[in-house]
C-alpha cells in the first residue's frame, strides 16, 4: 500500500526545498540559455546531427533530472538522521512502500525539470512532434533508472554531511563525461563516455534525428548499470531495514 | 477455561544485551509482563533500568536476545502493520519542510482508521500551531506534536516513552488529561517514566524496573509503600521498633545503634506523631525523595533475595 497523501506531501517537501530549485531547475535553466542561446542557429552541433538548442535542451534536462533523481533517493539519509525511518517502522507503511514513495517522488520532480526545459527549448525554436517527444521522454525516464538506484544507495550509505558533495560531485562528473556540455564524438573520452549511463541519457536527443537513439549498445549499458546499481541499492536498503 | 481475549501486551522472559567498549551491557535480563486490554500501565524506573529497551522490544524495533513479545496475540511487527499500535518515542525529530497539520495528515494517511486531524490538534492543544513549519517548534511543542502523531493513528495500544520529558508544567497537565480521556475509551496505554508521581497519578498499575528486571508489578500504592518517599533519621536510644513502624506514614523502621531510620510515605504525619510519642528524639534529619537511591536499594534487596533463593 502506498499512500498517495504521503507521496503528495513528499513532493511538497521537495518543492519547498531551495536546493531542489537551485540544482534541478534554476541551474539547468540558466545554463541552457547561456550555452544554447548564442548557438541557437547551429543546426548540427559538433557533428552530433542534432541542433544546438535541442542537444543542450536534452543535455541539461538530463543534468537536472539526474540531480533530481539522485537527490530523491539520497534524501533517505535525511529521514534516517532525524529518526523518521524509525518512526515509520511503527506505522503500517512497509519499507517497500516507503522506497516506492521515494522513487515516485524523485521521478515526479524529474518530470518538472523535463517540462521546464521543454518550455525553454521551445522558446529557442525547438519543435518536436508528439511522437518524438513521447519517445524522448520515455528514453529519459528509462535512462534515469540507474541514477534512481544510485540515489537510494547514497541514501542508505552516506551521512547527511557527505550527501551534498556526493550528489553534486557525482552529477557534475557524470554530466561532463556524458556530454552534457559538448558532444563527445571520438577519441578516448568517447570510449569512456559510452560506458556511462549519463552518456545515453544525453543521447535521448537523437530520437529527433530518426532511427534508434540508443541502439543495442545504449540499451545494454543502461540495463547493466541499472542491474549493478539496483543490486547495490537493494543490498544497502536491506542492510538498513532488516537490522533489528 | 479458554482464554477468549489476548493480552494487549505480553512479554515473556525478555533478555537483551548490547556490546560496549567495557564489555556486554545487560540492558534487560528476564522481563515478564502481561497487560490486559484497557489497562493503563506505567513502566517505572530510574535511567538505565531498561525501560527504553523494553519499549523497543515490545514495538519490534529491537530484537530480543531471548524471550518472546506479542501484542494482541501476534508478533509486534504484525500488530504494527495492522495499525493497532501508536507510539511516541523518546528520540527522533519531525520531518521538516512540512507544517504541523500536514505532518499529522501524512501519518494519519498511513492508518486504516485514523482520527480526524483537526480534532486531534484540538485535543492536544496545538490547533494554533497547525500552520507552523515543524522545524520552527520549541522542545515542548515538538513533544506535543509527537503526541498528536501517536494519537491520530487511533490505536488500540498507545505506547509512550518518557512522554513529558521536554514539557512545561502546563503542557504536562494538558498531556495527561488527554491521555486519560483516550484511555477512557477502553484503550490500552503503556508509558515509561522515571517519575513516581506520574505513575501514581495516571496509571492503574506500575511495573517497576531496575537493572533490567521487574522489581515490583502492582498498584502504584504498593510501590510507594515499598520505596518510601522520605527518610527520617533521629537519635532515639532504646526505641521500640515495633511501635515506630506503626507510626502513621511509616513503611519501614530500623535501628542503627542509638539512631533510628524511618522510611516514610507521608513524612509530615510521621514527624508529628514521632515528636508526640517520643519527645526525646533529637538530631532529627528528614531527607528527600532520593527516588533513584531507593530504586537501587530495592534492587539490591532483590538481588540478595535472588542469591539467597
Amino acid at each position: 500500500m502506498t499512500s498517495t497523501t504521503y507521496v503528495r506531501y513528499e513532493l511538497v517537501r521537495v518543492l519547498r526545498n531551495r536546493r531542489f530549485f537551485l540544482f534541478s531547475l534554476g541551474f539547468p535553466l540558466v545554463l541552457y540559455f547561456l550555452v544554447a542561446g548564442p548557438n541557437r542557429d547551429v543546426h548540427d552541433l559538433g557533428g552530433s546531427g542534432v541542433s544546438a538548442p535541442l542537444y543542450f535542451m536534452i543535455g541539461l534536462t538530463a543534468f537536472g533530472a539526474m540531480n533530481s533523481v539522485i537527490a530523491g533517493g539520497a534524501r533517505i539519509a535525511f529521514d534516517r538522521s532525524v529518526g523518521w525511518t524509525r518512526q515509520l517502522r511503527l506505522t503500517p507503511l512497509s519499507p517497500r512502500s516507503y522506497l516506492v514513495t521515494k522513487i515516485l517522488t524523485a521521478y515526479l520532480t524529474a518530470l518538472i525539470t523535463v517540462v521546464v526545459l521543454a518550455a525553454a527549448g521551445a522558446s529557442l525554436g525547438v519543435h518536436l512532434s508528439a511522437s518524438v517527444w513521447a519517445e524522448t521522454i520515455a528514453l529519459l525516464l528509462i535512462g534515469l533508472l540507474p541514477f534512481a538506484a544510485l540515489g537510494i544507495l547514497f541514501g542508505h550509505l552516506l551521512t547527511v554531511d557527505s550527501l551534498g558533495p556526493a550528489v553534486g560531485g557525482t552529477t557534475a562528473l557524470l554530466a561532463f563525461l556524458g556530454g552534457v556540455w559538448f558532444p563527445i564524438q571520438s577519441g578516448f573520452m568517447h570510449t569512456v563516455a559510452q560506458a556511462l549511463p549519463s552518456y545515453w541519457l544525453v543521447q535521448a536527443s537523437r530520437v529527433a534525428t530518426g532511427g534508434h537513439a540508443w541502439g543495442v549498445r545504449g540499451w545494454a549499458i543502461t540495463v547493466a548499470w541499472t542491474i549493478v546499481l539496483g543490486a547495490a541499492a537493494a543490498w544497502a536498503y536491506r542492510r538498513d531495514t532488516e537490522r533489528a | 477455561m479458554i482464554e477468549l481475549q489476548h493480552h494487549a501486551v505480553e512479554l515473556r522472559g525478555i533478555e537483551k544485551s548490547f556490546r560496549s567498549p567495557a564489555g556486554p551491557v545487560h540492558a534487560v535480563r528476564g522481563i515478564d509482563v502481561a497487560i490486559a486490554p484497557g489497562e493503563v500501565v506505567a513502566l517505572l524506573g530510574p535511567n538505565g533500568a531498561g525501560k527504553s529497551t523494553t519499549v523497543d522490544v515490545l514495538l519490534g524495533l529491537t530484537k530480543a536476545d531471548d524471550g518472546t513479545a506479542t501484542l494482541f496475540g501476534r508478533p509486534p511487527a504484525e500488530a504494527v502493520r495492522a495499525g493497532q499500535v501508536g507510539a511516541m518515542l523518546q528520540t527522533g525529530a519531525l520531518l521538516r519542510d512540512l507544517s504541523v497539520r500536514e505532518l499529522v495528515t501524512v501519518v494519519a494517511s498511513l492508518y486504516p482508521e485514523p482520527l480526524d486531524v483537526d480534532e486531534v490538534l484540538e485535543l492536544v492543544g496545538i490547533t494554533g500551531l497547525g500552520g507552523r513549519r515543524t522545524q520552527k517548534l520549541s522542545g515542548g511543542e515538538t513533544q506535543r506534536v509527537r503526541f498528536a502523531l501517536a494519537l491520530v493513528t487511533n490505536p488500540e495500544l498507545l505506547v509512550l516513552d518518557e512522554p513529558t520529558a521536554a514539557m512545561d508544567v502546563e503542557g504536562r497537565h494538558a498531556f495527561w488529561a488527554t491521555m486519560r480521556a483516550f484511555a477512557a475509551q477502553g484503550k490500552t496505554v503503556l508509558f515509561a517514566t522515571h517519575y513516581l508521581e506520574e505513575a501514581d497519578a495516571y496509571a492503574d498499575r506500575a511495573v517497576l524496573l531496575a537493572r533490567g528486571r521487574v522489581v515490583v508489578d502492582g498498584p502504584t500504592t504498593e510501590i510507594k509503600a515499598l520505596v518510601g518517599l522520605r527518610t527520617i533519621r533521629a537519635t532515639l536510644p532504646g526505641a521500640d521498633l515495633d511501635v515506630l513502624s506503626h507510626l502513621p506514614g511509616v513503611s519501614a523502621a530500623e535501628s542503627r545503634g542509638e539512631a533510628i531510620v524511618l522510611r516514610c510515605v507521608d513524612s509530615d504525619a510521621t514527624i508529628r506523631a514521632l515528636l508526640e510519642r517520643f519527645p526525646r528524639a533529637r538530631d532529627i534529619e528528614i531527607s528527600g525523595a532520593g527516588f533513584e537511591e531507593a530504586f537501587l536499594e530495592l534492587t539490591r534487596d532483590h538481588d540478595r533475595q535472588e542469591e539467597a533463593a
